[in-house]
């Protein structure tokens, strides 16, 4: 995993004059989160390796507000709208990836409301298009055989439907892949989301990224395939609260191809 | 005299419908009491969406066995309904099964014929529903809010329903002249033998009775609708019309506070200017939910739908891992508190007087609302349109922006978002740190 990663930003290409075909959305956990760099790298080592003429904010960046706006603070929610959106649309922005679901659904649904409307794709589409285009090849070797489920992210699947595109880039890998006695519009919540990653949970008796993390270990998988930082953070806490982490990995759909490539 | 079953038949049919139609406009009353919303969109993907749902139940096959006993119980209730037309008819002009005297035998058999089965078919699954509630317990029938009035309200209903049932059943059963015409008997000629041996005037007795009873205890049940969970029947209808369109995770800006955000970014806006003449200051609106009358009127119309099946509370992560949170309690509470303060209108000649309650704090507290993680199972998981998760969103809302009243680590999270743009204490300037690191 050494090799030099090529990561431009919309204001460097802007200074040339160039406009990339897709802006990289990073996100908080993808730009801070330690767990999250590695899935943010791997997901750009693919798109280096594919030849994505991409760019990121960088320092341009800030929160899309979704925290704030399921924590039930709107109006800090709209500040950090409108000025992502002054900034999107200063760079005249057409297409959006990001490798966090909650990025995704409020960039796609909540920002048009703003006055920012972009085509908003999450990684695990664009991977997929990218495959169907033949930028990208997948070999599954490393992964033949091996039993991977996919946790499916709430504000991917239930908010906004999307249940295939991970699960078809997990078969090119020529994995097993099996499903949680959950799964696709009843699949459990990890957890974290509306705002509960940041907050200790409410009296009960189960935390439920450990309730999840049961769920998945009853069908004995080698590898719990995510695609949301916040879930990847709440699966690996419940592996190793099963202390199962040297035999059961978990890792994003990114991490799963750019590893079978030996990115 | 011979006039006067007739006369005393329309008065209970009219004094019946009449009750019912009263406490349908209080229903109807009470749901405007939410704010205005305009719904006239997408006309085509509603009545589609009305019936895929409601008349086509395909949320209810989900759950395999509920959903094809709930489907008997649901056809045979639509179908047999059409012997009531019958029986109105009959009771109002004194004529006596008076389809035999419009339709072929045959087809009027194969009618009667069809409701028997049905009747059977609906007693089955009616009982089946009992002992799921009241001997296996299936757990999703017994959450904390489903002791005392609603756990026998749900009980009452399929009580209502075996009477109803039987009585349709006995009724055919010893009327001796469709016995006799012996097509459309398929299930009460089985009846029959139970009555022999009874002479023609008990007999007669005893059809009459059922017969009056049955159409009596149509119009009870009807009117026993108002108050009870089992308003669905009626209003799965406009609610899976009214249900939401847009992707579950697009939850709706709040256009008050977009106007203030606005007015923060236009460099030109002077906030101590005086208004323009002739433009009355309006009062702030209030930020979210704390009562009844905050919520819109698609979320109390939700909470008059809800029949407590407590599916949405079984798929949700918070109830499943022991937390406080059942959106079915949401429902029922916002429809409890909507009726409390209904009740007050009346009582106080059609102005609301202060109480002194809430929605927040007398009925929804707030552990409740701080253990929803917002994945949508409550939403995904109703049968009929239902949004929990809108009406928990809303309260947040309030809590937050009218009362500062998050959890502190939430605090610390939007403080952390509003100084470095970040849920995190992390530097904005630190974003692309992880270019240069291993």
């Amino acid at each position: 995993m050494s090799n030099e990663m090529n990561v431009p930003t919309m204001a460097s290409l802007f200074a040339e004059g160039k406009q990339p075909e897709v802006l990289f959305w990073v996100g908080c956990a993808g730009s801070f989160d330690d767990r999250a760099k590695k899935i943010t790298k791997a997901f750009v080592k693919i798109l280096n390796k594919a030849n994505v003429s991409f760019a990121v904010l960088g320092t341009e960046e800030s929160c899309t507000g979704d925290p704030a706006k399921r924590a039930g603070n709107e109006f800090l929610f709209q500040m950090q709208a409108v000025t992502n959106i002054e900034v999107l649309n200063a760079y005249e922005v057409k297409k959006v990836v990001t490798a966090c679901p909650h990025c995704f659904n409020t960039l796609k649904n909540e920002y048009p409301g703003l006055g920012g409307t972009y085509d908003v794709v999450h990684h695990t589409q664009f991977l997929k298009q990218l495959l169907e285009e033949g930028r990208i090849t997948m070999e599954g070797g490393k992964f033949k055989g091996k039993r991977i489920t996919f946790h499916d992210p709430c504000y991917l699947g239930r908010a906004n439907d999307v249940y295939e595109a991970p699960r078809d880039l997990i078969r090119k890998l020529d994995a097993e892949l099996v499903e949680m006695k959950s799964c696709k519009t009843r699949g459990l919540c990890c957890g974290a989301g509306g705002a509960q990653m940041f907050k200790e949970s409410e009296p009960g008796n189960k935390d439920v990224n450990i309730e999840r993390t049961e769920q998945a270990l009853e069908i004995k998988p080698d590898i719990i395939a995510a695609g949301c930082p916040f879930c990847n953070t709440m699966m690996t806490d419940g592996v190793k609260n099963k202390e199962k982490e040297a035999s059961i990995a978990v890792m994003d759909i990114a991490e799963l191809i750019a590893s079978a490539d030996d990115l | 005299m011979e006039y006067i079953p007739q006369i005393l038949f329309t008065i209970i049919l009219i004094g019946g419908i009449g009750f019912f139609a009263q406490n349908v406009k209080k229903l109807s009353r009470n749901i405007k009491l939410g704010k205005d919303v305009k719904i006239n969109d997408n006309k085509k993907q509603r009545w589609t969406n009305m019936a895929k749902i409601a008349l086509g139940q395909t949320k209810m096959v989900v759950r395999p066995i509920a959903g094809f006993l709930h489907i008997i119980v649901y056809v045979g209730f639509v179908i047999i309904n059409i012997e009531v037309l019958e029986i109105v008819i009959d009771g109002v002009f004194g004529t006596h099964r008076v389809g035999l005297s419009v339709l072929p035998v045959s087809l009027y058999g194969f009618l009667i014929g069809t409701f028997e089965i049905l009747a059977v078919l609906v007693l089955a699954s009616v009982i089946i529903f009992w002992i799921r509630r009241n001997i296996i317990k299936l757990k999703r029938f017994l959450s904390a809010e489903m002791t005392g009035w609603p756990k026998s309200d749900g009980n009452i209903i399929l009580y209502f329903e075996v009477v109803l049932m039987c009585l349709f059943l006995i009724m055919n059963a010893t009327d001796t002249s469709f016995q006799n015409l012996d097509s459309g008997n398929v299930v009460s000629q089985f009846i029959a033998p139970l009555f022999s041996g009874l002479s023609k005037g008990t007999l007669h007795f005893i059809e009459q009775s059922a017969w009056w009873l049955h159409i009596v205890g149509i119009l009870t049940f009807l009117n026993y609708l108002y108050y009870s969970k089992h308003l669905h029947i009626l209003l799965a209808f406009p609610n899976t019309y009214y249900g939401k369109l847009t992707p579950k995770g697009q939850f709706k800006n709040l256009e008050a506070v977009t106007n203030e955000v606005k007015l923060m970014m236009d460099p030109d806006a002077d906030p101590f200017a005086t208004p323009a003449v002739g433009v009355e200051e309006s009062e702030p609106e209030k930020f979210g939910a704390s009562d009844v009358t905050d919520l819109n009127w698609v979320q109390l119309l939700n909470s008059y739908t809800c029949t407590e099946c407590g599916r949405c509370t079984s798929e949700c992560p918070a109830n499943q891992t022991g937390k406080k949170l059942s959106p079915r309690k949401i429902m029922m509470d916002t429809r409890d508190r909507l009726v409390e303060v209904g009740k007050n209108i009346d009582a106080n000649k059609g102005t609301f007087e202060p109480d002194g309650k809430q929605l927040l704090g007398d009925y929804i507290s707030t552990e409740e609302l701080w253990a929803c993680t917002s994945c949508n199972a409550c939403v995904q998981a109703c049968p009929v349109s239902i949004d929990p998760l809108s009406i928990i969103m809303d309260m947040r809302q309030y809590l937050v922006m009218e009362q500062s009243a998050a959890p502190s680590d939430l605090n610390n999270m939007m403080g952390n978002i509003e100084n470095n743009g970040a849920p995190w204490p992390f530097n904005q300037q630190d974003r692309l740190n992880w270019t240069n690191e291993s």
